[in-house]
């Protein structure tokens, strides 16, 4: 079973994401429970969304507070809250972030960093800071629990339409054709 | 024949409604009911449910609109949550008593004040005592399920009772999962012919009046009242073996045989039991599942009937146990305890022994109840078991 958290801001599609995951991972064969975090949600506002997956039936309908796998898809929301949080040894991180991983201030115990400048690719596609379906792209390159066509998969069966749709597929070939992988367990032994 | 669909709790109770074929819905949005209502309003416009959707001011509206459609033999559907459910309350507490065969799903919430919009079952609880038929699901897929379900209940002939179908908020209601999208075909023939003549029908060919004035203290009044509430008993007590029926005849059709009134959990030799309701069952059986590894033989007995209460079945499935920790999602102002854990005392009323119990009350206002709360409860249940007195009541989330 591997326990997936999202970091968004509100509007920026963390939840959405979190259900266009789902959707991927069932096209799969996986089993899935996707609960957004709640509050009073407001635009701008730091989000969270959680994602269980497992080869068996998931029984558990509760939060996450262990995620090996963390994605962050806004740059500014690590200022705002403490992305780590819980994370296990050997976790994986995917940040959607203009810097190089060694300019990162991480903690030690992980295992994997994904960096992927989802921000510019989203101006380039989007013209606006859209960055969910990008990172969804950079979390498939980052794990592989997930492969880009199931994801393309999952976006057809949702609300997008011909040049949304379109966009969205590019935003997460994008997102994983520039995502970059560092393994932290490798570099620290070299 | 089914498709596969990856959806949230609410559009699974949308989608349970769409296949059940309704003729009309009336609707009036809250947290966090609001995307199912707007599901409804979805299908309609894209043409998959051809119901009548009324767009009403409010949720006594809502129930009155419903009232004069059900009256007309039309199959009706609702959705509601807490302070709509006080709302709608008026209509609500006539809806048994004039038996109108109606199905409502209460997205369940915690009640104001102090104010919150999240999930808890202390809406839902608090109307237990109306006459409506309650049941409580566990996952996405038994929401879809056991709406179709729900009609089939609640149109007998023998029941002629209002139904809710409740689901946790948030948890359920936004939480998304692989849910089987059955075939409409396949509801078509469980629902059958449906059959409009209900037992008052406003028809203007046979005039007849409803709801006449009863009761008092003298002439034909004082048995003419009890003659209604005796009726309205019988069609829950009727409802008890309907349910299983349902259920049953839901399972050969699809392959999913949901436990209709309760399921046992790893019950056969469990010395020490939970009671859960709704979706906080998922958790605790991966903490029983965690307690047997440690040789701890406990089990689970998953309320899904709480109204009706299936008294006979749960002392039954109790009546081996040593010590029985009840979780509740709400709270008996009255009791000092959680309301199913005072309905489960009465239960084991019925049998030989005197069986300790405690209450356990969490996951009030949207708060999380865990595989590590579970495990807490565990560990007290068993030490209830040992001979350690009884507290009451032990709230989950204090310290959290």
């Amino acid at each position: 079973m591997h326990e997936v958290r999202l970091h968004g801001r509100g509007g920026q599609g963390a939840v959405l994401a979190s259900a266009i995951l789902a959707a991927a991972l069932v096209e799969e064969g996986q089993h899935v429970m996707a609960i957004p975090a709640f509050g009073f949600e407001r635009r701008g506002a730091p989000v969270v969304a959680f994602l269980r997956l497992s080869e068996q039936v998931i029984r558990r309908v509760t939060n996450i507070y262990h995620p090996d796998i963390v994605v962050v898809i806004d740059p500014t929301v690590v200022r705002a809250v403490d992305v780590f949080a819980g994370m296990p040894q050997n976790g994986t991180f995917v940040l959607a972030t203009s810097k190089q991983p060694s300019e990162l201030d991480l903690p030690g115990h992980l295992a994997r960093v994904a960096v992927c400048d989802a921000v510019r690719i989203a101006m380039e596609i989007f013209k606006r800071q859209i960055t969910n379906t990008i990172m969804l792209g950079a979390l498939a390159k980052a794990t592989g629990v997930v492969s880009v066509e199931a994801l393309e998969k999952a976006l057809e069966k949702t609300d997008f339409r011909d040049a949304g749709l379109r966009q969205n597929i590019e935003a997460v070939r994008r997102g994983y054709a520039e995502t970059s992988v560092i393994e932290l367990g490798k570099e620290k032994a070299a | 024949m089914s498709k596969v669909i990856v959806c949230d709790g609410n559009e699974a109770a949308a989608w349970g409604a769409c296949l059940s074929r309704p003729d009309m819905v009336a609707v009036y949005p809250i947290t966090p009911q609001s995307s199912l209502v707007e599901y409804l309003a979805k299908f309609i416009a894209e043409g998959k449910m051809t119901a009548d959707l009324v767009d009403v001011e409010g949720e006594h509206s809502v129930l009155s609109v419903l009232h004069g459609a059900c009256l007309a033999g039309a199959r009706t559907y609702s959705a509601t949550s807490a302070q709509g459910l006080a709302f709608m309350f008026e209509p609500y507490f006539r809806t048994p008593s004039l038996r109108m065969p109606m199905v409502v799903s209460l997205v369940t919430r915690d009640a104001v004040s102090p104010t919150c919009v999240w999930g808890g079952q202390q809406d839902a609880m608090t109307v237990k005592e109306v006459g409506w038929i309650h049941m409580y699901c566990e996952t996405q897929q038994e929401i879809l399920d056991t709406i179709p379900i729900a009609y089939k209940v609640a149109e007998h002939p023998d029941v002629m009772l209002p139904v809710n179908v409740n689901h946790d908020g948030n948890y359920l209601s936004y939480g998304v999962a692989r849910v089987e999208l059955p075939d409409q075909e396949i509801v078509d023939s469980f629902l059958g012919e449906k059959n409009v003549n209900w037992h008052a029908c406003l028809d203007p060919e046979r005039p007849m009046a409803v709801d006449p004035l009863t009761g008092g203290a003298g002439g034909i009044g004082p048995s003419t009242f009890v003659k209604y509430r005796k009726g309205q008993c019988s069609g829950m007590q009727m409802a008890l073996q309907v349910i299983e029926e349902a259920h049953a005849d839901w399972g050969k059709r699809t392959g999913r045989y949901w436990s209709p009134l309760i399921e046992e959990y790893r019950m056969e030799d469990a010395e020490v039991a939970l009671v859960t309701i709704g979706s906080m069952t998922g958790a605790a059986k991966d903490a029983v599942d965690e307690a047997r590894l440690d040789g701890r033989k406990v089990g689970i007995v998953k309320i899904k009937t709480f109204r009706p209460f299936p008294v006979q079945r749960i002392a039954k499935a109790l009546s081996k146990v040593r010590a029985i920790g009840v979780v509740d999602r709400a709270v008996n102002f009255g009791w000092n305890s959680g309301p199913v854990f005072q309905e489960v005392l009465g239960a084991l009323y019925h049998l030989p022994v005197r069986i300790p119990a405690m209450s356990f009350i969490g996951g009030l206002a949207g708060a999380d109840i865990t595989v590590e709360h579970f495990a807490r409860a565990i560990d007290r249940t068993n030490r209830l078991a040992a001979g350690e007195a009884a507290t009451l009541p032990v709230w989950l989330n204090e310290n959290d």
